[in-house]
């Protein structure tokens, strides 16, 4: 038996004929040359061969902490990222938190005030210092555009009626037109 | 018997994670991962633990190493659930990572070994580190135990590239442009490699051919 360019060829598309993925016409083509070369036939047969042997490699299984190790190590990730598997909803979660900070700013001030003359420029510059670094007050953009405060200016609710004092003395700086 | 597919059950408990999993593609999946719900990532890792561990054992020679780097691989998948975009196959990608994951473990196991230079680029036609078969008798006694074991060494001591090739064509059963673009190289660059691959295994794998069961004409 001679090994010919037409050999060749056929070997190369081997692979894809027995694993089943070469088009039809290579497929025709790779037929038709094996009905007629005993060396390429053969060689067919020892690749189908050894793709049996390599059927034979078993799977193993991971070990069962896999997953748990998995999750651990994402919940390890930094800024807890497993908290928006409570929360899938970014505005959601912003709103809950601005909510909370709204209340601790608001549940404050009573205190402070209650204090009387306590509540001089000094404190006032304190609040107002601890206030511009809850970062959601910021941006006066985004309170505008929460529905939940588009009312407060019309209509001041109870806890609004006790943080007044405090704006009413500082009227030229309201913390959320801080820049 | 013995699954070949991508796909596994993992006993009753899970059925029905894996019946979501194939109803929802792995890009459906992914899309909702990055919408912030962590169960379809789970259902992803229900999906491919097995296989990409598999994956990993056959290119690296510890278990306990491929476990490692399969962790590895899904938590960058999940690292990277905010900028994912289905541009290419979920599969595509994963796999990518791993391969690479995996190239530079058995890169920086053997230089450790052998201090081998870190210039030397790692070509696929790069000689084989060892031949596994040497110590191993191959006889029709031969235990299954070792039956695989010769099979995962002679695997193993494919150049890097092939053995990839062989890994994701055999036995994760992906399409050739899915394996050249995990590979970064042509379909025709990917055919031969597989080739060349499995010429060697031809001859390598023989004398286990015909052993067992019916698959070979003696
Ligand atoms: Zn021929």
């Amino acid at each position: 038996m001679t090994t010919t360019k037409k050999c060749e060829d056929v070997s190369k598309q081997l692979i894809a004929y027995l694993d089943r993925r070469a088009n039809s016409a290579d497929r025709n083509e790779v037929e038709a040359h094996l009905a007629t070369c005993g060396a390429c036939h053969e060689r067919a047969e020892e690749f189908r061969q050894m793709f049996g042997v390599l059927d034979a490699l078993p799977t193993v299984e991971p070990s069962l902490g896999f997953d748990a190790r998995l999750h651990a190590r994402i919940a390890e990730e930094p800024r807890s990222r497993w908290f928006g598997w409570m929360i899938p909803h970014p505005r959601l979660a912003f709103a809950l938190a601005l909510l909370l900070a709204l209340s601790v700013w608001t549940g404050d001030l009573p205190r402070a005030t209650s204090n009387g003359e306590a509540a001089t420029a000094a404190t006032e510059q304190q609040d107002f210092e601890a206030i511009k670094d809850l970062g959601v007050l910021e941006n006066y953009d985004v309170l505008s555009k929460f529905d939940a405060l588009s009312e407060v200016p019309a209509e001041p609710s109870p806890a609004d009626q006790q943080a007044k004092p405090v704006n009413d003395q500082n009227p030229d700086q309201p913390p959320a037109t801080q820049e | 018997m013995e699954h070949s597919g991508a796909l596994q059950l993992y006993g009753n408990a899970s059925v029905s994670y894996t019946i979501d999993a194939m109803v929802r593609t792995d890009v459906e999946l992914m899309l909702q991962v990055k919408a912030g719900d962590d169960e379809s990532f789970n259902l992803l890792l229900q999906k491919y633990r097995t296989p990409l561990v598999n994956f990993l054992f056959r290119m690296v020679k510890e278990k306990a190493t491929a476990e490692d780097l399969a962790q590895e691989v899904f938590l960058r998948v999940y690292r990277a659930r905010k900028q994912y975009s289905p541009s290419a196959k979920f599969t595509t990608w994963m796999f990518r990572i791993a391969t690479n994951l995996a190239l530079n473990s058995v890169r920086d196991n053997r230089h450790r070994q052998t201090d081998v230079s870190i210039d030397v680029p790692l070509e696929e036609d790069e000689k084989p580190v060892q031949l596994p078969t040497r110590e191993m008798r191959i006889d029709e006694h031969m235990i299954e135990r070792d039956r695989s074991e010769f099979i995962r060494r002679t695997i193993q001591a494919l150049p890097e590239k092939q053995r990839v090739a062989v890994l994701l064509h055999k036995y994760e059963e992906m399409d050739y442009a899915e394996i050249a673009k995990i590979l970064d190289c042509s379909e025709s660059a990917l055919k031969s490699l597989l080739f060349r691959a499995y010429e060697t295994l031809r001859v390598q794998l023989a004398p286990l051919v015909g052993q067992r069961s019916g698959e070979g004409r003696q």
